[in-house]
């Protein structure tokens, strides 16, 4: 479904800091299922991440959505392919201080024009799914960093993407609220949905919900130790 | 069609929250930006009035008044000159004044004494400029006694006092009888201060006077679009000497809005890099973000046009007054006539409003350029 051919970013290029975040990475995103992107700090997880949900382009190299090449569209397509096709949940969450639960969640969609009592409609049924609608009209800053990360879920699901995409989910999260985001994460596999996220944290990549692991270091793709041992000796 | 509409309320609707949401720092601005066009909206209206009240009154001025000259200095017309003047065609008719200036040492102030020439006023009686009604207490049936120049004391008798709506051109003026004037002044039989003509073809006025020069050498016409003219210039040096002064507050006031509204804070790139990453355009943030400022400038410039219009034609312009109108002992009281002019309302629009609202949308646009991927790094 989600096809990189020979991706290499760099940035600073030209310069004499320029840097190789990923060098060479080939990889295939099948349709439904949980990746997890693993690796140790400036192994390149956040950049594959943001080139896979086209928030940013490859310096070489090509991406693919559903066999039809994007990685050289212009912005303004770009744009429209993540809207449409990708969800996000950011590390920090990065929800808009000042605005309601609610009013969050229906931000993305306010560039598509569709009616707001139908975009409240949607935000209310999915605030209801992650059993957050009493918190509907609370400015997003009063609530718990669980609550937070649900508010950011319900955002990144309200235009109904096939992809979502998480940076460090559980980054921010407790054990309990860090088991609690892996059901939700259950909850969207089990609807047909493909989740991509980075994680450092062993409770999510060896949770059962996991279908795939893709360890990282130095900008390429390196093979699991945990998976090969698991071959080879189980 | 429907879906852009909804867009756009969408838009404006978060515009409005996002307005909200900076309380403080919006309010702040609208307050510093009203000021400023309250300033020179002011101060523009003013002058404005000032020239369009000095037309409004000189429009039944003479078209030309003839002085003599001697030495440089205005003197006396002799009787021989009437008939000369006389004998000029175009010119319709010839009426002579007598006018001159009195200094009253107890309210150290200059009064104009003049001979009116469409009134009839009785000997011993005067009727006196609203300037003098409300400084000398000088109302209808009330006496004055003047000491003339050759020390003699005159007492008269004021019969009226002359509407306040002239009271730009007024406020001094002390109206008598001739014979009252010529013996104040001890002023010679025959002779006048000065002559007024009227031209019949308005076109020939400029002819008339450079024939006026050829035929007494001695003699200073003064056409009425020269006096206009002056007046003009004296309001615009004036309004330009305020604006002077007043520049370093305005600049001030300008650097201020301008800081605030270039300036974003890290919070604001930070909800714009949010936005791009959750599937806003480009052009969406920077519209969204065109409207916050067109909003805040636009409504600065509603409030402090009002403002100023309010100050100058309700509250007769009292925070500049003095340095506009001029210094004087009798002081001018007069209503300017309210009146906007559509030309000076664009100017200030556009030097004020398009201004503001360009220097928000450059910092944003670079902002809103910026590759969504920076809010991952955040």
């Amino acid at each position: 479904m989600l096809e990189l051919i020979a991706i290499r970013k760099a940035f600073n290029q030209g310069k004499p800091n320029e840097f190789w975040a990923l060098d060479g990475i080939d990889l295939e995103i099948p349709q439904k299922g949980v990746t997890v992107l693993r690796g140790p700090s400036g192994s390149g997880k956040t950049t594959l991440l943001t080139i896979l949900g086209c928030l940013a382009r490859p310096t070489e190299g090509r991406v693919r959505l559903h066999g039809e090449l994007i990685s050289g569209l212009p912005e303004r397509f770009l744009t429209e392919i993540r809207r449409k096709t990708f969800g996000f949940v950011f590390q920090q969450f990065n929800l808009i201080r000042g605005l309601s639960a609610i009013e969050n969640i229906i931000l993305p969609s306010y560039p598509t024009g569709e009616r707001r009592s139908v975009l409240l409609e949607r935000g209310e049924a999915l605030l209801e799914k992650l059993r957050l609608s009493h918190r509907r009209d609370n400015a997003v800053e009063w609530l718990s960093g669980g609550e937070q990360q649900r508010v950011a879920i319900c955002r990144a699901l309200i235009n109904s993407p096939q992809i979502l995409i998480a940076d460090e989910p559980t980054a921010n999260l407790d054990t309990r609220l860090a088991r609690e985001f892996l059901t939700i994460l259950k909850l969207l596999a089990d609807e047909g949905r493909t989740v991509v996220m980075t994680s450092h944290d062993p409770v999510v990549a060896d949770s059962e919900v996991v279908d795939r692991v893709i360890s990282l270091r130095d900008g390429r793709i390196v093979p699991d130790l945990a998976q090969v041992f698991a071959q080879a000796f189980g | 069609m429907n879906d852009w509409i909804e867009r756009q309320r969408h838009l404006l609707d978060f515009t409005l929250t996002s307005l909200a949401r900076r309380k403080t720092k919006n309010i702040g601005l609208l307050v510093v930006f009203t000021l400023l066009v309250f300033v020179l909206a002011s101060v523009s209206l003013y002058t404005q009035a000032l020239r369009s009240e000095a037309v409004r009154v000189l429009e039944q001025s003479p078209e030309i008044v003839v002085q003599r000259l001697v030495a440089g200095r205005h003197d006396l017309i002799p009787p021989d000159y009437l008939v000369g003047i006389g004998r000029l065609r175009g010119v319709r008719s010839i009426e002579t004044r007598l006018w001159g200036y009195y200094y009253d040492p107890v309210l150290k102030a200059n009064y104009t004494l003049m001979v009116p020439r469409t009134r009839t006023i009785e000997q011993g009686e005067i009727v006196v400029g609203p300037a003098l009604e409300h400084t000398r207490g000088l109302g209808t049936n009330t006496g004055i006694s003047l000491r003339a120049y050759s020390g003699e004391l005159h007492t008269f008798l004021v019969t009226d006092v002359l509407p306040h709506e002239t009271e730009l051109m007024s406020a001094d003026l002390v109206l008598m009888n001739e014979d009252d004037f010529r013996r104040f002044f001890n002023f010679p039989d025959g002779h006048y201060t000065d002559i007024v003509l009227s031209v019949a073809n308005p076109r020939e006025v400029r002819n008339i006077g450079l024939k006026l020069m050829e035929m007494l050498p001695d003699a200073r016409p003064i056409l009425r679009e020269e006096v206009l003219r002056t007046y003009n210039s004296i309001y615009a040096w004036r309004e330009g000497l305020l604006l002077a002064l007043l520049s370093a507050s305005i600049l001030a006031f300008g650097i201020l809005a301008w800081e605030k509204s270039t300036g974003l804070s890290a919070d604001e790139r930070r909800e714009i890099g949010i936005l791009k990453a959750i599937g806003w355009e480009t052009g969406d943030v920077i519209r969204m973000k065109f409207w916050e400022g067109f909003v805040i400038a636009f409504s600065a410039f509603l409030f402090g046009y009002v403002l100023a219009y309010v100050h100058v034609f309700y509250l007769r312009f009292f925070l500049f007054e003095p340095v506009l109108k001029g210094w004087a002992v009798l002081y001018p009281r007069f209503a300017l006539t309210p009146q906007i002019d559509a030309m000076q309302l664009i100017t200030l629009f556009i030097f004020t409003v398009v201004p503001y609202v360009a220097a928000v949308l450059v910092p944003i646009w670079r902002a809103a350029t910026t590759d969504p991927d920076t809010v991952m790094r955040s």
